[in-house]
């Protein structure tokens, strides 16, 4: 069942540069098969509690379980078979195939002296064909438009198989087409998933709880009927909006009422 | 017709989606013998090849029996004292120079990195003449050369790599002008020593370090060279994914279960031996490392898997042709080897930035 046992643990979590404080006891769980957001203006934290996660960053103080499991002393290779990453895009400085990217996200599962075995390249073309990559795999990476470029990340973290997934705007260059797809796939493959997001109506549709995050503090968290409301969208993000639930989709829809246009 | 075919068959086996390692690597490495074979024999006086072939044939304790003496001594000597060793040390020195290339490019997630151009082998020079004329690693025996200019080498990219790092990134244009910056620093140390105390230095003039030599190569000198290159070109191969993964990226190869930290370490390790011990026997050869890496990712494409082994073959090659060129063009007169190198690497890589900032 969907919920019933907790994969993430995270408890007063507080990350700093230097002496500057990003985060402050951040406190949050995620379910077994939940999708959970992240929701906040630019610069609130929201990529920064993910990357103390998948250990990018390591936090000042906090505890962060995985399974059960302390995350900060898992070692690298175990975290990699357990959690997945898609991060925000980065230039590849040498020409790579699309192929060979999706490929790389088998390395967790490859010891030291194995080769890619038939099993590995079924996996990255299923990852390849999931992600509408089929016809690209020869291309190479560097000339992919950054929305193209973002659908092979996904592909390479499907590759690699992991059970819980973490993503930071995973959908931030992509076409609405390729907006909904990603989400449709990505629940259709019933893994847990914490993921940042921007648009507050794709939260709405997809997420099963969120957590909104303000100056690096929790602001609130519940369902997306508990959270989305327009004083909580006045006060974290500074603009009016029109909060009603959709006929057709059932889920909250979110119409933002600009100054210019109120009465 | 027929020419079509051959020319769709080359295509295919260094096609850069899916290049024929079986036939590619014999293929290079026939090259590679045919390379030695050819340049052992050319030279000031030049040695027949099939003669040189039978005089090295007459040192295998296998095939000697089966080898009929035809050749003066005179030959004998050139073939096998002189020019034997130094076509293998530039062999050696080749493959290093491009793997060191490789190495540094993949710590640096740039196509612009090259020992020569970053300093590294300027660090390697100065603290080498300084081991020298001060006996400052004495203690350490024979190996005194390659040691300090190991440990020239491993200051110099630590150094660079700590200016060019920006919020956990390396910043290109701070690390080639802290490399250009460090190389006059290190050149002018060596410049100083080896002016105020060219006696103590015996053969390692400031020429020596600055353009490179081959010259004067001794078959004692390969050990140490040979045992470097193989043992760091294994620790790279067998590390090959997690040098494919860092060029994702820090973090992502991170993601991706690799110790991101003991990598980066183990490639400032690898390099700085693999610069120190070579140019310890040869001098500062530049370019290898920068031109050697991208033809082998024209060819074969950018997996490490393939990269490491073609880039230290076609560095070979590559280095002892272009000694054969340096004591051919103005004989009996030499060339230093480096100046050649320099002369086509300079373009290349003005040609490399013009093509990287187009795009």
């Amino acid at each position: 069942m969907k919920g019933d046992h907790m994969r993430l643990q995270v408890e007063q979590l507080s990350f700093s540069y230097d002496d500057d404080p990003i985060l402050e006891n951040i406190r949050l769980h995620v379910g077994n098969g939940e999708f959970v957001g992240i929701l906040g203006p630019n610069g609130s934290g929201k990529s920064t509690v993910l990357k103390n996660l998948y250990r990018a960053l390591k936090p000042n103080a906090g505890l962060l379980l995985l399974d059960g499991e302390d995350l900060l002393r898992m070692n690298n290779k175990k975290a990699a078979t357990k959690l997945g990453v898609v991060g925000q895009e980065q230039a590849v400085p040498f020409d790579f195939k699309v192929a060979d990217i999706v490929a790389m996200g088998r390395s967790p599962h490859k010891g030291l002296f194995d080769g890619d075995t038939q099993e590995d390249k079924v996996i990255v073309q299923a990852a390849l064909q999931q992600t509408g990559l089929a016809d690209k795999s020869r291309r190479s990476y560097s000339n992919l438009s950054g929305g193209e470029k973002q659908r092979v990340l996904l592909a390479r973290v499907l590759a690699q198989q992991t059970e819980f997934l973490i993503m930071d705007e995973p959908t931030n260059h992509l076409d609405i087409y390729y907006q909904l797809q990603m989400f449709d796939l990505i629940k259709s493959l019933k893994i847990t998933v914490l993921s940042a997001i921007h648009d507050l109506n794709l939260a709405a549709l997809y997420c099963d709880r969120l957590y909104v995050l303000r100056d690096g503090r929790l602001y609130t968290t519940g369902t997306p009927e508990d959270v989305l409301t327009p004083e909580m969208i006045r006060d974290v993000y500074g603009v009016h909006a029109d909060v009603t639930l959709h006929p057709v989709t059932g889920k909250l829809s979110i119409t933002y009422v600009p100054d210019s246009l109120q009465n | 017709m027929k020419k079509s075919g051959f020319a769709a068959r080359v295509r295919s086996i260094f096609h850069p989606d899916e290049p024929n390692m079986t036939v590619i690597v014999p293929a290079l490495l026939l090259l590679a013998l045919a390379s030695i074979i050819l340049a052992v024999g050319l030279g000031p006086v030049s040695v027949h090849a099939v003669t040189v072939a039978k005089i090295v044939a007459s040192k295998l304790s296998l095939l000697a029996s089966s080898v009929d003496r035809d050749w003066t001594q005179l030959e004998e000597n050139i073939v096998w004292t002189l020019r034997m060793p130094r076509v293998l040390l530039g062999m050696i020195v080749g493959a290093s120079l491009a793997v060191t290339g490789v190495a540094m490019q993949a710590l640096v997630r740039n196509a612009l990195a090259d020992p020569f151009l970053l300093g590294v082998s300027s660090g390697a020079a100065a603290t080498a003449t300084l081991g020298m004329l001060f006996g400052v690693f004495a203690f350490l025996g024979t190996y005194v050369l390659s040691i300090s200019a190991f440990l020239g080498a491993a200051a110099t990219i630590i150094i660079v790599y700590a200016i060019s790092r920006v919020k956990g990134r390396i910043h290109i244009t701070q690390l080639l002008l802290s490399g250009v910056v460090i190389a006059m620093i290190m050149d002018s140390i060596t410049n100083i020593i080896t002016l105020s105390a060219p006696n103590a230095l015996g053969l390692h003039s400031a020429a020596f370090w600055m353009s490179g030599s081959l010259a004067g190569a001794k078959w004692a000198y390969l050990t140490l060279p040979l045992i470097v290159m193989v043992c760091c070109i294994t620790a790279l191969m067998i590390s090959y994914r997690s040098l494919n993964a860092l060029t994702l990226g820090d973090e992502t190869a991170g993601t991706l279960g690799y110790n991101v930290n003991r990598m980066q370490k183990l490639l400032i390790l690898v390099a700085s031996l693999l610069a120190g011990v070579t140019i310890a026997v040869s001098g500062a050869i530049g370019f290898i490392g920068l031109m050697v890496p991208h033809l082998t990712r024209l060819l074969v494409g950018s997996d490490h898997k393939r990269v490491l082994i073609v880039s230290a073959l076609l560095g070979g090659i590559l280095v002892v042709w272009a000694d054969v060129v340096a004591r051919m063009v103005i004989a009996p007169q030499e060339l230093p080897i480096g100046l050649l190198t320099s002369l086509v690497g300079g373009p290349f890589f003005i040609w490399l930035l013009k093509r990287r900032s187009r795009e």
